[in-house]
Order: structure tokens, then sequence, then C-alpha cells
């Protein structure tokens, strides 16, 4: 036996108390790693960053608004600007809600043009323009769902019912598309079909605009004469690049980041306190061993460290089974979150950090115990057992 | 003999509720070295609390206190509770075990203090529980033990780093009459074949018979020594 065994046997004093204490914890830092990871993904790291040569025109109050499509002539006349598409945020569900996929309604010629990391055989493209309700995916978009060309996508709207009041959009798949530099689950069909069935309120609306430019070094410049010209029109703009834009986006779903901080500080505010009342309620039994410990020479010193470690020691293997499990998990959700959200991970500061707080929280939970501990005397906790 | 234990005027005084109570008034006390010294008198006269100051756990008021040539009245926590560690070995009425740790482990834990290997501690605490003839029950945790069995082997904890001082506070008070007798035969072994020095508070006359000397304490002071 060692300072450390006595420490560990200590522990497990009360089998069921140690264990659920040790739930608690664990369950606190496998929420704090997801939560973590979450956030991380909404600040802009897991979100995908492509050419700085293009532009972002989205309404300057909400992405919820929308752009008039006569703004697009304006744009193109904006100098320095080669070229100008427009997409919108389609919504929709298909079959299940938690088949989440953006599908964006959009100029097939132009979309192509303005990605040209979509890439996609000029068979496909033609059969695409030529056919009003087509629609084209992404290819391991199409895989998942195991698509064929020719199938029938049925999306039943959320936003945009159709003029009819129908909900039910159907779209044939006329090819699909792959990116060059990472999967990027979506569907795109034809902008001209959207708007002529749309319900009156979606026609000739765009979500936003993308903007070529002619060159890069000066987006900050065209940024700022786009919003200029649009500022006292009806439908003022905020012009951004692209990966401002997507940070942006994401901050409009909700301060994330924030909200996770939150949950974060209330879970370890009641870990804290819980696992306070335990320790010092489990300290209470053991003041006559404790004195006993100091008859056999031990100094107050070594009892307080001994009473500190213990509480440090249960921190830490909650929070290292919480971070493990958090791998776990990890492993099993973040596929189906990456087209959403971006890379689902931990960075080595999200677990460096993890394991500071749980010697953090040791420390805190272990200090009252720790100062009575060491200063009990001998004499009066044997007499009071 | 020589001297092991010099008491001189010691007096031991607590505050309580803002009164003073003088629990001890004048101890004047010498023990010899391989002595088995009985403590008796009646309930609140002051055995505990003069014990408690001979093992080191608690200081004096005044007076001084000698084990072994060392005073005991001005040292620090920290050098009184190494002294214990080296010098003395404790028995208390309620055992006073770890419930958590199997009774090899209870009687290691004063070696952990020591820089002894853990081979080492292991081998001192299986021969410390061969002496109180316990070694087959090592790996029981106190609860699964008799009375007498863990007074044993809490006598084995307190042999176990060979203190010349043993001090006992009433250890056979909550044990029936025979297993008693075998806990003073043993202390009385102890005492003839392992040169153990005995201070042993106890109310039983019949306990008191197993020492060579006995001291009656009434209202904080030595009465009378009784002749064995
Ligand atoms: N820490 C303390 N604080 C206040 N009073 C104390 C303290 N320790 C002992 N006393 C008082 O000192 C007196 C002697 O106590 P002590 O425990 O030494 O008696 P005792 O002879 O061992 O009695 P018993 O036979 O009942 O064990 C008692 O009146 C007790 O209340
Ligand atoms: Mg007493």
């Amino acid at each position: 036996m060692s300072l450390f065994g006595l420490m560990w046997a200590n522990l497990f004093r009360k089998r069921t108390r140690t264990v659920l204490t040790l739930l608690s914890v664990t369950v606190a830092f496998l929420l704090f790693m997801l939560l973590q990871a979450v956030s991380a993904a909404f600040d802009g790291g897991g979100v995908n960053v492509v050419g700085v040569d293009r532009l972002i025109s989205s309404p300057k109050y909400s992405i919820v608004d929308s752009l008039p499509i006569s703004q697009k002539q304006q744009l193109l006349a904006v100098e320095g600007v080669s070229a100008v598409t427009q997409q919108q945020w389609f919504g929709g569900v298909y079959q299940d809600p938690k088949n989440f996929f953006p599908k964006y309604p959009v100029e097939p010629r132009e979309f192509f043009a303005m990605y040209p990391e979509f890439r996609i055989s000029p068979e496909q493209l033609d059969a695409f323009v030529r056919t009003r309700t087509g629609a084209v995916a992404e290819q391991t978009l199409a895989e998942q769902y195991g698509w064929r060309i020719g199938d029938i996508i049925p999306i039943q709207a959320d936003i945009w019912p159709k003029e009819s009041g129908e909900r039910l959009w159907e779209f044939e798949l006329v090819g699909t598309f792959v990116n060059a530099d990472q999967r990027s689950p979506l569907l795109v069909f034809q902008y001209e079909y959207f708007t002529e069935a749309v319900e009156s309120y979606g026609k000739d609306q765009v979500g936003w605009w993308t903007v070529r430019l002619d060159d890069p070094e000066r987006a900050q410049e065209i940024a700022a004469s786009i919003d200029v010209l649009f500022e006292n029109s009806l439908n003022p703009t905020r012009t951004a690049t692209e990966d401002e834009f997507a940070r942006q986006f994401a901050k409009q779903l909700g301060d994330i980041g924030f909200i996770a901080t939150i949950i974060i500080a209330a879970v370890f505010f009641t870990i804290v306190l819980l696992t306070g009342n335990t320790m010092s309620q489990a300290l209470r039994e053991r003041i006559p061993e404790l004195a006993v410990l100091k008859t056999l020479g031990f100094t107050d010193a070594t009892v307080s460290l001994l009473v500190l470690g213990e509480a440090i020691l249960l921190c830490l293997v909650g929070g290292l089974i919480g971070i493990g499990l958090a791998f776990g998990v990890r492993a099993a959700i973040a596929p189906a979150l990456e087209g959403f959200i971006g890379a689902f991970d931990f960075t080595g500061a999200t677990v460096a950090t993890a394991i500071a707080l749980s010697l953090g929280i040791g420390l805190i939970i272990g200090l009252i115990p720790a100062l009575t501990a060491r200063r009990l005397t001998i004499v009066d906790a044997l007499r009071e057992r | 003999m020589s001297q092991l234990v010099s008491c001189r005027d010691v007096t031991k005084s607590y505050i309580r509720a803002k009164e003073q109570v003088d629990v001890l008034t004048g101890i004047n006390l010498d023990i010899e070295e391989g002595d088995f010294l009985a403590l008796m008198g009646p309930s609140g006269s002051g055995k505990t609390t003069l014990l408690n100051l001979i093992g080191g756990l608690d200081q004096p008021s005044s007076g001084s206190i000698e084990v072994g040539g060392v005073g005991l009245q001005d040292m620090s926590e920290r050098a009184l509770a190494k002294w214990r560690s080296e010098n003395v070995g404790f028995i208390f009425q309620f055992y006073n075990l770890l419930p958590v740790l199997n009774a090899q482990r209870n009687v290691e834990l004063p070696l952990l203090l020591t820089r002894l290997s853990r081979a080492q501690r292991q081998k001192n605490a299986q021969i410390a529980l061969e002496i109180v003839g316990l070694e087959d029950r090592a790996k029981h945790k106190p609860g699964e033990l008799s009375g007498g069995q863990q007074q044993r082997v809490a006598i084995a904890r307190a042999l176990v780093a060979d203190p010349k001082l043993l001090v006992c506070d009433e250890p056979t008070g909550d044990l029936d009459r025979e297993t008693a007798d075998e806990i003073l035969n043993l202390l009385e072994v102890l005492n003839r074949d392992h040169g153990k020095t005995i201070i042993m508070v106890t109310h039983d006359p019949k306990a008191a018979a197993h020492a060579q000397t006995t001291w009656q304490m009434d209202k904080g002071k030595l009465v009378a020594e009784v002749p064995a």
C-alpha cells in the first residue's frame, strides 16, 4: 500500500455514493466536450472557406429576409464585378426532418460557372438546363439516399409552398456533381421553376447573391460599394467574403458559443455544489479516522493533502471517463453532423481544458474538507467518537 | 533501569465557554523503562488527558514532559508528529482501525511515514500480525473481525514501528472478560519479552493486576501508588 492506495481505498468507503458522484462528474465532462465541439464548429473552424474572389451579398438585417431579383442588373453594373448569381434557402423536408441537407434554387449555368469546384459533366448540365423540374445532387448526397438519375425526389416545403397551396415539390434527378475539395451535401434545382411555382411572396425573391470579382484584392472596397448602392433602397444589403458570411450565418442561428458557455457553467456550478456537499458529508463521518492518522504520526499537512487528493482524484477520474465517452460519442455522431455544422471534433486545447477543469473543480471541492482535516485536533476528535 | 518518562509539575487546563477547567493540577510522575503501569481513578479524573500528554497527542499548559530524554512541551506540531511515529504506539478502547483497509494494511499504515521499501513494509506488518497471533486474518477488514481480533490488529499497528512506549486507554473496556484477559496477557508478553514500556488506563482492577505498578488518580492529581 502507498499514500495513493490509501486515498484510493478511502474513495470507495461508500461504493454507491462514489459511483453516483463519479457518474455526475463524468456526465458533466461529457457535456462539456460535446458543447465545446459544437461551438467550435459554429465559430467557423469547421465551415468551408472557398475562393476569396467571391462575395456574398445578403439582406442587411436578417437571413430570413429576401432580396429582389431586380438587384441583379445593378450588381452586374458595379465596377469590378464580373459575375452575379442568386441562391435561396429552400428549407423543406426530404422524407424525415432528420434528413438534413441544404437545397437551393439556382440559375444552372451561372451557378456552376460561379463554383468551379463543383464539377458536373457538360451533358448533365445541359440536361439540368433543359429540365424545368430537374435537380442535381452532390455525389455523396445522392449515394447516401441511393438516388439514381431519373429518380423523383419529393420535398415537403416548410417555408415555400406552391402558389396552388400544395406543399409537395417533386424534382427529377438529372445529374450529380462532385466537390473537388470536400464532401458538401447539397441539392440544387432550377430557380426558374421555383419562382414560377412558388407562393406569390416568394416570387422574384432571392436569398443572397454570390458576386465574382475581377480582382480579389479589392474585395473590401467592392463589398462596401455594393452596400452603399442599396443602402437607401427597400432592400439594403450586407456584403462580405464567403467565410465571413458563413460565420455570420452561424451567429444568427443563435450565439451557440455563448449558450454553450452558459450551459457548461450551470452544469459545473451544480457539480461543485453537489459533489462539494457529498465530500463534506463524507468527511464528517471520517473525523475520528483522520484523528487516528494524526495519532500515528501523519502531520496536519499530510492529512489535509490526503483529503484534497481524494477530491482531485475523484474529479480527475470522472473527467477522464467523460472525455473518453465524448470521443466515443463523436465517433458515433460525427458523420451525421458533418453536413450541418462542418467538422465535429475535439481540439487538443479542448481536452487540455477539460483536464485542467477537472483538476480545478477537484481543488475547489476538496478545499474546505482539506482545511477541516488540517485544523482538527487529535484529542477533540477522539473525544467526539 | 533507566528512566523513560518524567513528568514535572504538569498542568493542563481547557477553556470551555469562557470558563477555565483545570483538568490536571501538578502531576509529577516517573516511569522506568520496561515498566508496566496502570492508571486508575474515577471518570473525569484526567487519566486520558495525562495519557495523551505522555503520548505526545497534546501538550501541557505548564510543566515539562520528557520521554526518552526528549522534552515534548515545546515541540512543533510537525516535530511532535514525527516523534510519535517513531516512539509511541497507541491502543484505544474502540480500536480505531480504518474500516476501508484490511488488517494487513491497517498495520502497515504507520510505516508509510518511514523510508522502508514496500516489500519491507509488508514484511514488518506481517511479523507484527504474527506477534499478536492474527497472521491468518491479514486480508480481513475490521468489519469482518471480532472486537478482540480488532484490538489485536490495533496492537500490531502500535507495535509495527517498534516503539519503546505503548500507551493504552482502556484497551479492554469494550471486551468481555475472557477476551480482555487474552489482550492483557498479550500486553504482558509485549512488556516482558519484547521490552515494551506500557502505560495503561483502566477502570478494571483485574486488568490493573496485570501491571507491575498502579497509580490512582483523582481530580487531576496522582493520589497514591497502589502496591501490586
Ligand atoms: N478537550 C477538552 N476540552 C474540555 N474539557 C476537557 C477536554 N478533555 C477533557 N476535558 C475534561 O477534563 C476532565 C478529564 O477528562 P479525561 O478524559 O482525562 O478523564 P478520564 O479520567 O479519562 O475519564 P474517563 O474514565 O471517563 O475516560 C473531564 O472533566 C473532561 O470533561
Ligand atoms: Mg478516559
